[in-house]
């Protein structure tokens, strides 16, 4: 008698979307980037759980089986040590994961927090900044981590570093220019008018705003950064044997060409279609974020 | 014309001083004594005393930094540590195989990706499209390495058609070439085809489709020339990345140029090397920087006065 009735559902549907499930809706239909998205959730689920997802231990050497052409017992055959490469593979794309994703993310904050402040204060500190990174733009990423190894000394902790420096410049340059576009937004100037701190005023409000963008090329910048550093690896100043990197492994696998292809195959096919993967789905974030961009 | 010249030129020095310094600077922060890393590991303490004075790394550093530029600007770096002759004859040696397979790497690059970009634009939608741009994202994609140990897995081991690598005939530049340029051709290809759909929108496009001038003269007229001031600076940009990538394909095709030349003095320590050759990339990235904006400034008269 007295049990209040709940309604059902509320029987209006919404008519306006919040911009981000407008996002979601457009990324969604993307079917490609949806797939990219689909196989990098393989790659991260096998490199998380990959002592239990590899047959084999990565680093144990078996003299009976080497240079295995890909069998029933190795998918994807043994190299010159007799070692599985599936399983290799498996724990390499931890290793590749790992600096792509530490890289990006040391040199997107160091880049976000340049392009604020050079987009904010404006005026020499502006020009500061944009000069030092207009000078490191104009040089290909892989001699800049050459020229940091060169100092570091080569290693794949020293990789992350190296690659982290040449993502630095490209967010500084795109959140200064959201910046430049947010700071007079009305909603930044009325917070400025309650008293908000310029600090405060930059990461509150200010930030959020730039994030879109920073999405789209921290996907990209995370493929380039894979690549590059499979390619030190690959040139012997990244990754050290025995280690599992996929570039490493392309240089172990140089010698035995043509006698045992499978060695260069396997772990040459991952580089690719994880960088494959990581540029559609960037492809994807833009064009979902921003559909006039679709041909830019 | 000249004043927008004489501008770039001028800001281009403090740019270089900057590089300078930090390629002086770069001995100075490897770990350790840089007298005894000359001196090599015999070396007793005497002798590590004597190359301390001899390279005047006893001196003040400002004076150190005016003693290395002047030596840079008369193109002396002293000897390769691991050589022991001069670093400038070393480089001397290897300039003209690089130069040779980056030009040769452009030259096709620049040719496909013109032709990719352009086939994809006009049939925007249909499968032309789809298939170049397919291309396009798994060329961007592409490991160079990696498709450097197909071809010659392919090419020189099984079919013994091409030599694994060297430079000792033509034959040596066609798989290290079309290795380099396939990154190239795909940003390019990717590049003219934004280019090209976004001129195709312009009104004078419209205009000269509505009085009746036939579609390939729009294309390669109308178009063409519009689309191809951005694909310029593009092609100067990815000059640069050529010579970063090439130090990646001379290693996998034993090339004898600078890029096999700073990964081997940089795995040795040979710091006289990688001063000279990273001074040296940087004056070439700067130099081809130059062209582009000049050129560019001649083709667009709104640049030059901005």
């Amino acid at each position: 008698m007295s049990d209040a009735v709940i309604p059902a559902a509320t029987t209006a549907a919404p008519t306006v979307r919040s911009p981000l499930g407008e996002f979601w809706k457009r990324l969604l239909r993307q079917k490609l980037a949806m797939f990219a998205a689909g196989v990098l959730a393989v790659l991260v689920f096998s490199a998380a759980f990959a002592p239990w997802i590899a047959p084999y231990d990565p680093t144990a050497a078996d003299y009976e089986q080497i240079l295995a052409p890909p069998s029933a017992a190795h998918w994807a055959g043994t190299d010159a040590f007799g070692r599985d490469i599936l399983s290799r593979i498996v724990y390499g794309g931890r290793i590749s994961l790992a600096v792509g994703f530490l890289s990006v993310s040391i040199g997107g904050i160091v880049g976000i927090a340049l392009g604020l402040i050079a987009g904010f204060y404006g005026r020499w500190l502006d020009s500061l900044i944009m000069r030092a990174s207009d000078v490191l733009f104009a040089f290909p990423g892989i001699l800049l981590a050459i020229g940091v190894i060169a100092i570091l000394g080569p290693g794949i902790d020293n990789v992350i570093y190296a690659v982290a420096v040449f993502s630095v410049p490209t967010f500084a340059r795109l959140v200064r220019g959201s910046t430049l576009a947010l700071k007079h937004a009305p909603y930044v100037d009325a917070a400025r008018a309650t008293g908000v701190k310029n600090r405060w005023l930059m990461l509150r409000h200010i930030l959020p705003g730039t994030l879109p963008s920073v999405i789209v090329y921290f996907s990209m910048r995370v493929g380039t950064s894979i690549l590059t550093a499979a390619a030190l690896s690959f040139i012997g100043l990244g990754a050290q044997p025995p280690s599992p990197e996929w570039g490493a492994m392309l240089a172990d696998g140089r010698s035995f060409l043509g006698v045992a292809s499978h060695v260069t195959l396997y772990p040459g096919l991952a580089i690719f279609v994880t960088v494959l993967a990581f540029n559609l789905l960037g492809d994807g974030l833009r064009d979902a974020l921003d559909p006039k961009l679709k041909n830019a | 014309m000249l004043n927008y010249l004489i501008r770039r030129i001028v800001g281009i020095v403090p740019v270089i001083l900057v590089i300078a310094l930090f390629v002086f600077m770069f001995v100075h922060l490897l770990p350790g004594d840089p007298a005894r890393l000359v001196a090599g590991p015999e070396a007793t303490l005497a002798d590590v005393e004597n190359v301390r004075r001899s390279l005047g790394l006893d001196r003040p550093i400002y004076e150190q930094f005016g003693l290395f530029l002047w030596h840079a600007l008369n193109w002396d770096f002293g000897n390769s540590l691991k050589t022991r002759i001069p670093v400038t004859e070393e480089i001397n040696l290897r300039l003209m195989p690089t130069v040779l397979l980056t030009i040769c790497a452009m030259a096709w690059a620049t040719v496909f990706g013109l032709l990719i970009g352009v086939a994809s634009a006009v049939n925007r939608g249909r499968w032309p499209d789809y298939v170049g741009m397919v291309i396009a994202v798994s060329g961007i994609s592409f490991p160079a390495f990696w498709l450097g140990l197909l071809l010659i897995d392919v090419f020189s081991v099984r079919l013994g058609w091409l030599p694994t690598g060297g430079f000792e005939s033509a034959k040596g530049l066609i798989m290290p070439s079309f290795t380099l340029g396939l990154g190239v051709a795909a940003v390019m290809a990717r590049f003219t085809r934004s280019s090209f759909i976004e001129i195709f929108r312009e009104d004078y496009i419209r205009t000269a489709h509505a009085k009746g001038v036939p579609e390939r003269r729009v294309i390669w007229k109308h178009t063409l020339r519009n689309a191809l001031i951005p694909v310029i600076t593009m092609v100067g940009l990815q000059f640069g990345f050529l010579l970063g990538g090439s130090i990646v394909v001379e290693t996998v095709f034993s090339w004898p140029g600078l890029g096999r030349l700073l990964v081997d003095s940089v795995a040795y320590r040979d710091y006289p090397v990688i001063q000279a050759e990273i001074l040296l990339f940087s004056l070439e990235f700067i130099l081809i920087n130059l062209t582009v904006d000049v050129l560019y400034a001649i083709a667009n008269p709104e640049i030059r006065f901005k």
